[in-house]
């Protein structure tokens, strides 16, 4: 290109800079969403938390009172969705990497499970409605919920434990193999065992995305308010009490309320993740030297 | 093409028109020598020319590589290795790779890794093991009040005598090296030879190595493999001195490789 400018002669160094402002200003822009988000929710929802709030009984459907069921009935679901899922999940992802030799077939698998993973999760909403509400007679409950949280968790599960196996050192393989170890013995007390702190970083992750689930889990658990005693009671999650209090306009003070534990409790299993991968890497980086 | 150190001997190690393929590729050619017990055997060569391939042809861990195929004989105490429980054939013949890979485990759990694999269960006879595996490799006052840390806070030296010791602690005959030295500095690579040498009264070592010094040093016999071809194997100092063949000599006076 001629130009006869001097004043638009960049040199490399002065793009540099300019990018390097460019980037930093998209950075600012994301973090400032973030907070904005993050303050905005807590200043409207702040005030209405308090011990009462957080292990008292709803009254007037939420209008007043506390969030202790939404709370049990968050953690229930989660913790059964976990409980289905990650065996599966870690199980499909063994067999994946260590049983089969890369071919069309373990290639579907895994465009299936990416793309199972995009699926919107009202899709599976309505997909658990139908089989395990309806079809299997499980009707609104904890178990039919857990285990279409569980389906929906299930692809990301797979491909985090896959990567986490797929990184345990080669040679760590081969020493276990050279030193007589079978197949089995050297995934189960070998490779798992390094594993792990991967493994549990998609674990950790779809506990946030349980959490904060709601299309998924309004068609199938139900949202039912009294504190579940049982599997098959239909429970209400903080998320889906989040949306009926807003929706129905029954009390947006106690919305924003329920956004702020919503938000506390997935910031921390966040910094839970982080703080195991932090330990993952940390451990990698060990190896190598 | 089959050498015999020692005809009368009984020999530990018998090979015979052995060939192994990757695929297309002919990675070794009818390949027949004779090692035996309590001796150190290097193979030697320019890289690529099959000297890894026809150690891990001793204890299966080619068959862990997709498209390979392996045609021949090789014996083991006059048995064939493919009719050895592969399991129990890998416990008599370890190996020792190239770069020191302790699991990031303890010591103590490092050594004991091979025992429990085998079935061993017993903490006072896997804190025996340790032991002796520690003071085999010279070890054991380095290490006896560290047991418990983690094997990949020691040196460089340490890691790959620990990695030996591991496999002592599964009672092997053969041990297989695969160019254990090479990420060592000179000084640790000296006392590794030292190990090797102490280590051959009780068991039969082949060693592959990229260092000619350090066969001529270390080993009892020598072969000197060139495209996949044992072009010549005997005693190490013949070969060293007195090459018959050709391309032998040129490889030792660096003319290639």
């Amino acid at each position: 290109m001629k130009t006869n400018l001097p004043i638009l002669r960049f040199q490399p160094i002065d793009f540099q800079r300019l990018v390097k402002i460019g980037l930093w200003i998209m950075t600012m822009i994301t973090l400032l969403v973030l907070f904005f988000i993050i303050i905005f929710v807590v200043s409207k929802g702040i005030r209405v938390v308090n011990s009462e709030f957080l292990f008292g009984l709803p009254e007037r459907m939420g209008k007043e009172g506390g969030i202790l069921p939404t709370i049990i009935g968050t953690i229930y679901l989660t913790v059964l969705a976990i409980i289905i899922a990650t065996p599966l999940g870690v199980g499909s992802a063994i067999y994946l990497t260590e049983y089969t030799k890369e071919n069309i077939f373990t290639k579907i698998i895994r465009f299936g499970a990416d793309c199972l993973a995009g699926i919107p999760s009202i899709i599976f909403g309505l997909f658990g409605f139908i089989l395990f509400v309806i079809k299997f007679g499980l009707g609104w409950s904890i178990i039919s919920g857990g285990l279409t949280l569980a389906f929906m968790i299930l692809p990301t599960i797979i491909r985090t434990s896959e990567e986490a196996i797929r990184a345990v050192p080669l040679s760590y393989r081969e020493v276990s193999t050279a030193l007589g170890g079978s197949k089995w013995q050297t995934i189960s007390q070998v490779v798992l065992p390094n594993a792990v702190p991967g493994i549990l970083t998609g674990v950790i992750l779809s506990i946030g995305r349980c959490i904060a689930e709601t299309a998924c889990v309004i068609f199938t658990a139900g949202s039912s308010l009294r504190i579940p005693t049982s599997l098959f009671d239909s429970s209400r999650t903080m998320a889906v009490h989040f949306y009926i209090l807003t929706r129905e306009g029954i009390s947006m003070e106690r919305a924003y309320g329920t956004a702020v534990i919503l938000i506390i409790s997935i910031i921390l299993v966040n910094f839970l993740a982080y703080w195991i991968m932090y330990r993952f890497i940390r451990r990698k980086g060990g190896h190598g030297g | 093409m089959t050498i015999l150190p020692g005809e009368s001997v009984k020999q530990k190690i018998e090979i015979a028109n052995l060939n192994v393929y990757y695929g297309d590729f002919h990675a070794l050619i009818n390949v027949g020598m004779n090692i035996s017990d309590k001796t150190i055997t290097a193979i030697i060569g320019p890289s690529g020319c099959g000297k890894s391939t026809l150690l891990r042809s001793l204890n299966r861990m080619n068959e862990l590589i997709d498209g390979s195929q392996i045609n021949g004989e090789i014996l083991l105490d006059g048995r064939n290795i493919y009719e050895i429980d592969i399991f129990s054939l890998r416990k008599r013949v370890g190996m020792v790779f190239q770069r020191p890979n302790p699991f990031p485990l303890s010591v103590f759990n490092n050594i004991t890794y091979g025992p429990r694999v085998h079935g061993e269960n017993r903490q006072r006879v896997l804190a025996e093991k340790v032991e002796q595996s520690l003071n085999a490799v010279h070890l054991w006052d380095e290490l006896k009040d560290r047991l418990k840390t983690n094997a990949l806070t020691l040196t460089d030296e340490q890691k790959q005598r620990l990695c030996i010791a591991r496999l002592l602690a599964v009672e092997p005959e053969v041990l297989l090296m695969d160019e254990p030295c090479s990420t060592l500095d000179p000084i640790a690579t000296l006392r590794i030879e030292e190990l090797m040498r102490n280590l051959a009264q009780d068991y039969l070592i082949v060693i592959v190595t990229h260092n000619m010094q350090q066969a001529a040093r270390v080993s009892d016999f020598a072969g000197f493999m060139l495209l996949g071809e044992l072009i010549e194997f005997g005693k190490t100092q013949n070969i060293f001195t007195s090459p018959k063949d050709k391309r032998t000599e040129d490889f030792l006076l660096g003319k290639f490789g």
